[in-house]
């Protein structure tokens, strides 16, 4: 047999093996300079986009890999790119703060005209954006990424000053203050008391994290040995922990089994750093709860510029925090169809992570397309989000939905979206940054 | 998840290692891999005692693997959650155990200055 095979194979001798090695090198290597062949539309559009973050740098990769002649503007003052999703690493202490920083100016693509300024208003009209110092950039096509705004000023006596102090964290503030949410619940979680968790009643970035962070909590107050000595309380914002039934009730008997206490209807709308008392609209009244350590959580809404622009919703649930008013499947604005919005700051039901974006880039980029080369887009965005909900450190629940509440799991039958696992835990803290970044340079 | 196609698995792997580094290990597993082919068309064959030794050091170099993945991430044994984690680990140790087993193989080899006369297989 051995024989027989042996006639089969070439044969080989020392150079021609290193001969076959180099090659084979070089293969490998010479993959990196594909570049892959897709098919790229002339046009001499002028597209802005406003704001920089993982939507609108995405955004600028794909457009400019897709568009040959066009003139693309990215307009944001922000020299920092944030990964936000690592904020509740960094706040956990498995991070450094540095972990979700890099710099903006490493994710845009040649050929991108990128204004460093902020976004003073838009004219939707007049097909133009104004910046800071009065610039004024005039589109034909308008990408609106601008985010969200963390509005800390609505809880009174909050302010940024106090992260890190007289237990009060606040992982959504930034790197450095989800580094010092750590500080204030390392020390926490030592010493014991009570760990007050809220979440705000207006829309929000990755409702799932207010979760985490109490399960986190719980999990180093066990593995310090002083469990017993802390209370953890969950203060719901409504009559529901989470917004998709099932993974609401599975979320209420994993708070049952790890001992998180929970009440509902309750919104934070002060807080005493002194006192360590945390008021809280409820049906019934005002309530103070006292604590000793909480990570709060602001209302959210779309920010100034789109707020004071004829941008958002006039009527229904999303008018009030100036959510911009857009189909929620094309992404396109319902008002204004040359104006797109991608990312947190569309007033669509779901969607405000990273994972969304994800899905709602490509789907907005063609449609945009579309309307450049005189057709029509089918492509759709289903409501799709994807929420790493950990529930220990190494292990997590990798829970994906819709707009139909539907469980869309990536992985069904193999990755169990209602199952604490090991696996999507490495997918949180191994791959999840990395396929962030894919998608920030337009290739995922 | 939208779409998981080859092209958006090989940026997320340059992503994780940097793409000199991806490259890199891919290079050098392909070249682990004619490496061990060409021990195979040089012997004639696999040879058993070598591939016994090798197998033994696959046995660790797997574990190893396991526990690297570990050590680079802050979990543990014990945040085995369900029956894909332990596959998981399995997939993990195979992987690690194939890799050390093919590098022993070849190392025996190629210390091994003249070719036998004829292969045990």
């Amino acid at each position: 047999m051995t024989d027989r095979i042996s006639e089969l194979l070439p044969h080989v001798d020392r150079r021609d093996f290193l001969r076959l090695l180099g090659g084979s090198g070089l293969a490998a290597l010479g993959v990196t300079g594909i570049v892959s062949a897709q098919p790229t539309v002339q046009t001499s559009a002028r597209i802005v986009i406003v704001g920089a973050g993982a939507a609108g740098t995405s955004l600028a990769n794909r457009l400019s890999g897709q568009l040959d002649g066009a003139k693309i503007t990215l307009v944001d003052a922000r020299r920092e790119h944030l990964y936000q999703p690592g904020f509740t690493l960094v706040a956990a202490g498995l991070k450094d703060a540095k972990y979700p920083v890099s710099t903006t100016a490493e994710w845009l693509p040649q050929g991108v005209d990128w204004v460093e300024e902020q976004a003073a208003e838009i004219d939707p009209e007049a097909n133009a954006v104004v910046t800071a110092s009065g610039k004024r950039v005039p589109y034909d096509y308008l990408m609106v990424t601008a985010g969200l705004k963390l509005d800390y000023e609505a809880i009174e006596g909050m302010s940024l000053e106090l992260i890190g102090g007289n237990g009060i964290g606040s992982v959504y503030a930034g790197a450095e203050y989800a580094a010092r949410t750590w500080e204030a619940m390392d020390r926490f979680t030592d010493t014991g008391g009570v760990a007050l968790f809220t979440r705000p009643a207006t829309e929000m970035k990755c409702a799932g994290a207010p979760l985490k962070y109490a399960f986190l909590t719980e999990d180093y107050a066990r593995r310090k040995g002083n469990r017993d000595k802390v209370k953890i309380l969950y203060a719901a914002h409504n009559q529901s922990l989470f917004s998709v039934p099932i993974v609401n009730e599975k979320v209420r008997m994993l708070f049952g089994q790890r001992g998180i206490d929970t009440i509902h209807d309750h919104v934070m709308t002060a807080i005493d750093p002194g006192r360590k008392i945390a008021t809280f609209a409820t049906p019934e009244g005002p309530v103070e709860i006292g604590y000793d350590f909480t990570n709060v959580i602001p209302p959210m809404r779309a920010p100034d510029v789109i707020r004071n622009s004829p941008l958002p919703w006039r009527s229904g649930a999303f008018a009030a925090d100036g959510w911009m008013e857009v189909d929620k499947h094309s992404l396109r604005h319902l008002r204004y169809p040359n104006v797109f919005a991608v990312g947190d700051v569309a007033g669509v039901p779901k969607g405000k992570t990273a994972a969304s974006v994800k899905w709602q880039v490509p789907v907005a980029a063609a449609h945009l397309l579309a309307d450049i080369q005189g057709t029509t887009s089918e492509e759709s965005y289903n409501g799709y989000t994807s929420c790493p909900l950990i529930t220990r450190v190494g292990r997590a629940m990798l829970v994906e939905f819709d707009y139909n509440n539907d469980l869309t799991p990536s992985f069904p039958g193999i990755i169990a979206p209602l199952e604490e696992l090991w696996i999507s835990w490495l997918m949180k803290e191994v791959a999840l940054k990395a396929t962030y970044y894919a998608m920030v340079r337009g290739r995922a | 998840m939208k779409e998981l196609t080859f092209s958006t698995l090989i940026a997320v792997f340059e992503e994780i290692f940097g793409a000199g580094l991806f490259w890199t290990m891919v290079a050098l597993a392909a070249l682990g891999s004619v490496a061990f082919v060409y021990m195979l068309i040089r012997d004639r064959g696999l040879r058993a005692l070598p591939f016994v030794r090798a197998e033994v050091v696959g046995l660790v170099g797997g574990l190893l693997a396991v526990l690297f993945v570990q050590f680079m991430t802050n979990s543990g044994f014990g945040d085995i959650g369900g029956p894909i984690d332990l596959i998981t680990v399995l997939l993990i140790w195979l992987m690690g155990a194939i890799g050390t087993v093919m590098v022993a193989y070849v190392v025996q080899g190629l210390f091994r200055r003249r070719p036998p006369a004829s292969p045990l297989t």
